[in-house]
Formats: structure tokens, sequence, C-alpha cells
């Protein structure tokens, strides 16, 4: 089953390159510790999933591209094409002249149904090439305009035309000292519009992976292309390949397989947490957990403190809300590795923390005649502070 | 890709807009070593075919034929344009490009405005019309002028209702330079303050800069340059102020150091729209992040590094130290102190071998002494341009929203009062057609109020932080 990847604006596009160069190194990677055959296998479930037949024999990116101006596509499709070894379809890219200029409003107002038919046919072209469709992967920002406020207008659009197909937002938390000022009032309009329409928030926070390229990386001047790099590297590991059931060999088909849609009495989509080489305990509740382990041992790997019942909330047992997934094919050069997602109060911080500056700046009144110009009314962000407060509110209560 | 015009009036505006497509000029060689004509060029300049003649010659791709400038020069005086015609720079201009007179507008913004805007308007629609036409997308105007003189003044602000009627979406960002305190033209606090409530009214966005902290900042470079001081030698060509090149060879004229400063700032401005980056801002990001209500539209600029030394390796205290500096009052544009006024919103736009590590671990340094308003603690907006600006290897240009700007204005209006109380000169203006009291009294007004809204905001200075009670929604 195959993933059709969207990446949007600058960031989307930015990171959706070095995630699809990630995914490649790794299922080309020669030392995978385990027989030539599973590699082989290994290879080939990759493949379905991320890229396309090869004409001449380099593969293609199952990838839409989409930005409101040209410099970034133009830089990724370039990059990708010169490294030689895959590459984006040439007709895969959609893009105008003048972007979105940091505003949510123009970004799902204007952009968004000018140009509705033409992203829409691209993305169903890169889905007719899929002999069976897992679902979507939205690369997007929350601070800027095109990522945000056209991502939420597409993934909407997704909803209404493939709704039987999965669809998981991969959302960049900017800075917390600010990259755009207005990144509060775009990221509270994204969540609110998603949180609709999206069936999974897997999200990275820019701090939190500077944290890890300074502090476990120890990279003296650290740039985007650092940050994205990591980020790849942990989506990588999320979503390449691995084993159906335990103790069976075989690849698993579906690869969003699991109920990402966890159905409490309240309704709650998951979030990622941290990603790291060891295993990190958290202390929030979480509502569901998911381990996947790479490389050596891993069926002898000890999962206990996973399924301590004091980590989830009462209403889930540990047994339907810890999902484990394994396979013996190292990660990307790396003996041992494993990543957690997670469905916790993790990100509640964060969230109350813009919510709360959002809602300051909301109440001078600063910068909304930049939205009120392109159809955002007061009202809409209104709706958008009430959503979210109750999603904040959901997860306290866990 | 979109692109931008530049519209160039009077003396002032002129002799920086040549300075200002000198530099271009010169930046897009460095970059653009095989001569074909790209996206980055075409924001500034069209690509034509000289052989053809009339307007069939545009040409969109290739290589670089001959290359003119996307701008129109007015002035009501021959001197300078005549000039520039003359000069090194004669075939970046074409002559269907230029709106001239011979009797200039006498120092007198009504002669400017009311007199010539009249005469002129189809003319200048005309050249407006064309010069859009030309452009793929046209994003933004950008206006250059002095405030103090009677073409710049008054023409060049007649031109900025023509520009919001005749073209609506495209952003006016205008560069004035505001007359210091001993301005030599007497009668240059009415031309500014009549000019004032244009901007106020019309302008998206306004860079306003003064002779004397350019002045300033020459002489400072000059004082680092001669005093070897510093131990280690200057790069050549690397002076904020230089416009060495292949172009002028003789002397520099006493005002082209400051004025090629403005040049590089309107450079530095959209370097992140025509050059690729890890973190692009174009132009219509500016006003949405820095213009939080609409009447606040002014900017306070500075650049660094004013020079660059000699040393290959950039030490990260230097790059500190570019930051450090973009907050010194010595090196604003304008006279002002944003660092003990209050903060509205900030713009960081890096160019060169900067990365984000390096912006938030300055960020983070310069935080806890600047001062944001309550509602915009974290105002910031930043940018990171991989192409460096010619001669150096990186820099910084920060755009400050911050009350600074009140004394500014307020210094204005005072010596506008001391004249006008007299009733001094008056008679110039009011003799022109369409000029009464009242549009005097009415643009001190509008200045008055915007004074207000600065006071207003500073108040909120000495009140406490306080997070505001949120929505409470029920279970």
């Amino acid at each position: 089953m195959s993933i059709v990847t969207v990446q949007l604006g600058q960031c989307g596009n930015q990171i959706g390159f070095e995630v699809f160069d990630a995914l490649y190194s790794d299922s080309h990677c020669p030392q995978g510790l385990c027989s030539k055959r599973e590699n082989e296998v290994y290879q080939a479930s990759c493949k379905e999933r991320f890229f396309s037949e090869e004409e001449n024999g380099v593969p293609i990116a199952r990838a839409v591209l989409v930005d409101m101006e040209p410099k970034v596509i133009n830089q990724t499709l370039s990059k990708a094409a010169q490294s030689g070894r895959w590459k984006y379809g040439q007709h895969s890219c959609f893009c105008q002249k003048q972007g979105s200029g940091n505003n949510w409003a123009y970004g799902y107002s204007v952009h968004g149904p000018r140009h509705e038919e033409s992203i829409m046919n691209l993305i169903q072209k890169e889905v007719e090439k899929c002999d069976c469709l897992s679902g979507f992967f939205i690369i997007m920002s929350m601070a800027g305009g095109t990522g945000s406020g056209l991502g939420a207008f597409v993934t909407q659009n997704l909803q209404d035309h493939y709704s039987n197909s999965l669809k998981m937002n991969q959302i960049i938390w900017p800075y917390g000292t600010g990259e755009v000022i207005v990144q509060n009032y775009n990221s509270i309009l994204t969540l609110s519009h998603l949180y609709r329409s999206s069936d999974a928030l897997l999200v990275h926070e820019n701090d939190a992976v500077h944290k890890i390229c300074a502090k476990l990386m120890n990279i003296k001047q650290i740039s985007f292309t650092d940050i994205n790099q990591v980020l790849a590297h942990q989506l990588g590991s999320v979503f390449q390949p691995t084993y159906s059931m335990e103790g069976s060999y075989h690849y698993r088909r579906n690869p969003l397989g699991i109920d990402w849609q966890v159905r409490p009495p309240l309704s709650g989509l998951p979030t990622l947490g941290k990603v790291s080489l060891n295993r990190e305990l958290h202390f929030n509740t979480s509502i569901a957990n998911l381990v996947i382990l790479r490389g050596k041992d891993v069926h002898s790997a000890d999962l206990g403190g996973f399924k301590d019942p004091a980590l989830y909330t009462s209403w889930l047992a540990p047994v339907n809300a810890f999902n484990v997934w394994k396979t013996q094919r190292a990660f990307s050069k790396y003996e041992k590795s494993a990543a957690l997602v997670s469905n916790s109060q993790f990100l509640l911080k964060p969230l109350d923390t813009i919510v709360g500056k959002a809602w300051n700046m909301f109440a001078s009144k600063a910068y909304i005649h930049q939205y009120t110009k392109f159809g955002i009314e007061e009202e809409d962000f209104l709706d958008s502070f009430t959503l979210l407060e109750q999603v904040v509110a959901s997860y306290c209560n866990l | 890709m979109t692109q931008s015009v530049v519209v160039q009036v009077g003396q002032c505006g002129n002799q920086i807009g040549c300075c200002f497509w000198d530099l271009a000029l010169r930046e897009h060689a460095a970059v653009n070593q095989k001569g074909i004509y790209d996206e980055a060029i075409s924001s500034f300049f069209r690509n034509v075919d000289t052989r053809v003649v009339g307007d069939g010659g545009n040409i969109s791709k290739g290589k670089i034929c001959s290359l003119k400038a996307r701008a129109v020069l007015i002035d009501m005086e021959e001197g300078v344009v005549n000039e520039i015609l003359q000069g090194p720079l004669r075939d970046v201009f074409d002559s269907k490009q230029l709106i001239t007179d011979i009797s200039g507008s006498g120092n007198n913004w009504a002669v400017g405005h009311k007199v010539f805007g009249r005469l002129y308007q189809e003319q200048i629609l005309e050249k407006l019309r064309k010069s859009a036409e030309h452009c793929d997308c046209l994003q933004c105007f950008f206006i250059i002028h002095s405030m103090g003189g009677g073409t710049g003044s008054g023409l060049g602000t007649f031109l900025l209702k023509v520009l919001e009627d005749e073209f609506p979406e495209v952003y006016r960002f205008v560069t004035s330079i505001y007359p210091s305190g001993e301005d030599d033209v007497i009668t240059s606090p009415y031309n500014s303050i009549l000019a004032m409530k244009e901007l106020n009214e019309h302008a998206d966005c306004v860079l306003p800069i003064d002779n004397q902290s350019l002045f300033d900042i020459i002489s400072k470079i000059d004082l680092m340059v001669n005093s070897g001081k510093l131990g280690t030698t200057i790069k050549p060509k690397s002076l904020v102020t230089s416009s060495a090149g292949a172009l002028k060879k003789q002397h520099q004229k006493p005002f082209d150091a400051m004025n090629n400063i403005v040049a590089n700032l309107l450079l530095n401005l959209t370097s992140s729209a025509r050059f690729e980056g890890s973190l692009n801002m174009d132009l219509n990001e500016i006003s949405m992040n820095l213009v939080p209500f609409p009447q606040l539209h002014y900017l306070v600029s500075s650049l660094t590094p004013l020079y660059t030394l000699a040393d290959v390796n950039i030490p990260t205290r230097r790059l500190d130290q570019m930051f450090s500096d973009a907050f010194s009052k010595d090196h604003q544009l304008i006279r002002a102190d944003p660092k003990h006024s209050l903060y509205l919103a900030c713009a960081l736009m890096v160019r060169g071998n900067v990365q984000v590590s390096d912006l938030r671990r300055n960020i983070e340094r310069l935080k806890p002494s600047l001062q944001f308003i309550s509602w915009n603690q974290e105002g910031w907006k930043t940018s990171l341009c991989s192409v460096p600006p010619v001669g150096h290897s990186h820099s910084l240009l920060a755009l400050a929203n911050n009350t600074c700007v009140k004394p500014t204005f307020m210094e204005l209006r005072e010596r506008f009062m001391r004249l006008y109380k007299k009733k001094a000169h008056l008679h110039h203006y009011l003799q022109i057609e369409g000029m009464e009291e009242s549009c005097f009294m009415e643009a001190v007004s509008s200045l008055s109020a915007l004074i207000e809204e600065y006071n207003q905001l500073d108040a909120t200075r000495s009140m406490p932080v306080e997070d505001l009670p949120r929505l409470s929604v029920a279970m």
C-alpha cells in the first residue's frame, strides 16, 4: 500500500526532500544487519510505499509539491535530480509567483479556492499511480501562510474527496521566540481547522529538534538543513516497513496500520513525543503509545515499562493503548533504534502557551486587519479559540 | 517570482536611485556569473533586445542582452536626470521612463503636489502603467524621495494616491529622507508635515531616514578606516558606503557615500525575496508582520556591519557583534534609540553564511535588554538569505516598528509650529490654487493623531504584563 505525500510551502518542501532522501538512503543501506533476502523484501516494501515505477532506473517519489512562490520548489527539484538516486515527478509540482505573505487568510481564502482544481488534479494523478492507496501524508508548517492556510484548505479537500483514506498531517511547530510575528494566529487557525478534517496530527517542535541538534548531536552551527535531517530521520524510523504480526517476518502492508483514531469519551488525536535513541520516560498521561523497534535483538527487548497502567488513562487499558512494531532490519546504520509515537499530555503545555499568546494579541486586535482583508473575521478567530480551549481542557482532564 | 518598480522623485530621490541601480547591477553581476537572465534579476530589470524598435523587445529568458531598470524617474528640474542619462548608467534607463520639467518646484510642496501633480498626472499614469505591463507579476512600488523639498515631497506624495487608485493590490513602500535639524531649506517643516499626511494615508510602509544619521555613520566609518585602530585591514569594497566599481572613476561626490547606505538598505530589504535561502521573506511578509495597525507603518532601519574586516574566518564573537550593533542607536538610519523605547515588532533579515542557531542565540541574548509591547513579547520576524551583499560575507538588516520614531515626529511638529505661528512664508503656499490654511491644519492633526497613538502605546510600558483571562469552555 502506498502513501502519497503532499509538501506545502517552504518548510513542507524542504522537509519533504530530506524525508524522501532519508527513506531512500535507508532502504538502500547495505548494512541492514539481516539476510540479503530480508533486505530485498524491506526494500521492495519501502519502494512500494514511497516511490513509484522508475523510468530509466531512477525512482520517483510519490509526492506533490505545492508552493505559492517558485524559489523553494525549484531548489528542491534540482537537489533531488542532482543526487541521481531518486527524483520528483516532472509534473508533480504546483507553483505560483507571489507567496502567501505569512497570511493564513490569504493561503486559505484566496490561494485555496483559486487553485483548488489544479492542486487536486495533481494529487489525483499521483493517487492513480498507486496500486492501493493507504493514505496521505501532508507536510506543512503552522507559522507561515502557505503551509498553514493552504495546508488547512487542502486537507479539508482531501477529507471531502478521499474520506476513506487516512490523512496524516506532519506539522512543524515554530520556535517559541518568534520566527514569524503572527505565528500564533496562524497556528490556532491551522490547528482548529485541521482538527475537523485531519485524522492524525504528527507534531515536531523546532525548539525540541534544535535542542536535539545542540545537546545530543553537538552540532555547533545548526542550520535548517541539520534540523530537517533530524526530523527526516525520526519520520523515516516511524514509517519504514515493519513486520505485520508478532513473530512473523512479513512486512505489514498498511504503513499507517494501527487505529490512529482513538475513540474515548472525548475525541483525541495522536501527537508525537520526543524520539530518541534511548527510551524516554514519560510522566504525562498517555492515551496511547506506539513503539517501533529496529535492529538487533528486537524480539528480546523488554517493553514492560510501557505497559505500566500508571502511564495511561482509566478508560483505556494498556493492552489496547500500547502497540509495538518491530523489524530486525536495522535503520540507517544504527544497530539498534527505537522510536516512540505518543498521544499524551506532552503537547499540552506548548499548545496552551500558543493559545495564550494568540489570545493576548487578539485582545489588542493587533494585525487583525490583515486577516479581515481576506475574509477571516473576528468570529472565525473566536471559533478557533473555542475549539482549542476544548482540546486543552480535554487533555488536561486525562 | 515577482517584480518591483522603483519610482524616484526629485533631486534626492533620483540621486539615491542612481546609487541603487549601480549597486543592484553589481550585486547581480556578482551572483549571476553566467549572464543568464533569471528570475532574481527580473525582479528589478527587464531584458531587452535593443535591435527591436518600439515595445516588442522584451526577452524573458536566456542570455542577458541589455538590462533595463524597472524604474520611473521624475524630476521637475532637468539637472539631476540629465546627469544620470549622460553618466555611466545611461544605458540602464530609457528615455520613455522619464518625466521632467525645467522650472523646479521651488522647495514648495504645493507646487510639487498641486501644480505639477495636475499637470503631469496623465503622463505619470501612462509611464506607471507601461512599467506595470512589462511585469509578469508586479508586487511592489518603491518610492524614493525627500520630505523637505518641493518635488520629492509634493509630487512624490501625489504619486501615492495615484498608485493607490490605479494599482490597489500593489504594495507602496516609501523611503523618505527627513530633514535634519540644521536643514538649509527654511520651509522644510511645512513640506514635511504636508507630505506626512499623505504618507499616513496612502503608504503601506515607510522607511524614514535622516541625513544627519547617515552623515554620522560615514564619519564613524572614516574614523575607523583612518585610525588604524583595529590592527587589521578592512576588506576593500566592503564598506556599506562604497560604490567603487568599474562604473565610477571620479571621486565620490559628497552625498554618494550617504546615498549608498540607502541603496544597500533597499537591496537588503529585497534580498530574501530575490535570492534563495533557508528561511525566505517576501515583501508582502514585511507588511504582514511589521504593521499591527494600519496607521503605524513607520519602520526604523539599521544596517550592520558597516564594513567587513579582512579576516577570512568570522569568529562567533564578531557575528554576535553584528547583532548587537543592529540595536545600537549609532547604527540606526534615523535619529532614534529603539533600545530605550517600546518595540511593537522587529524583523531581522540576515544575509550570508549565518545559520538559524546564530539567529536564535542572538535573539535570546538581546531580548532581555529590549522592551516589547505586552501582546507581542516574542515579536520577531526572521529571515535567512544565502547570498551575501557584494564585498561582505554576511550582513544584517533590522527593521523595527518602535515608538522611538515619536521624537522625530514631535520635533518636526515643533519646527512647523514655530514657522506657522508667525505665518512665515505661508503666502508662497496659499497662492497656489487648491491650497488653503485648512490643508495645513489637517496635516498637523494627522500628525498629532499619529503621535498620540504612539503615546498611548508608550503608556502601556509602565503597566504590568498580565495575561488576560482565557475563554472558559463547558466540558
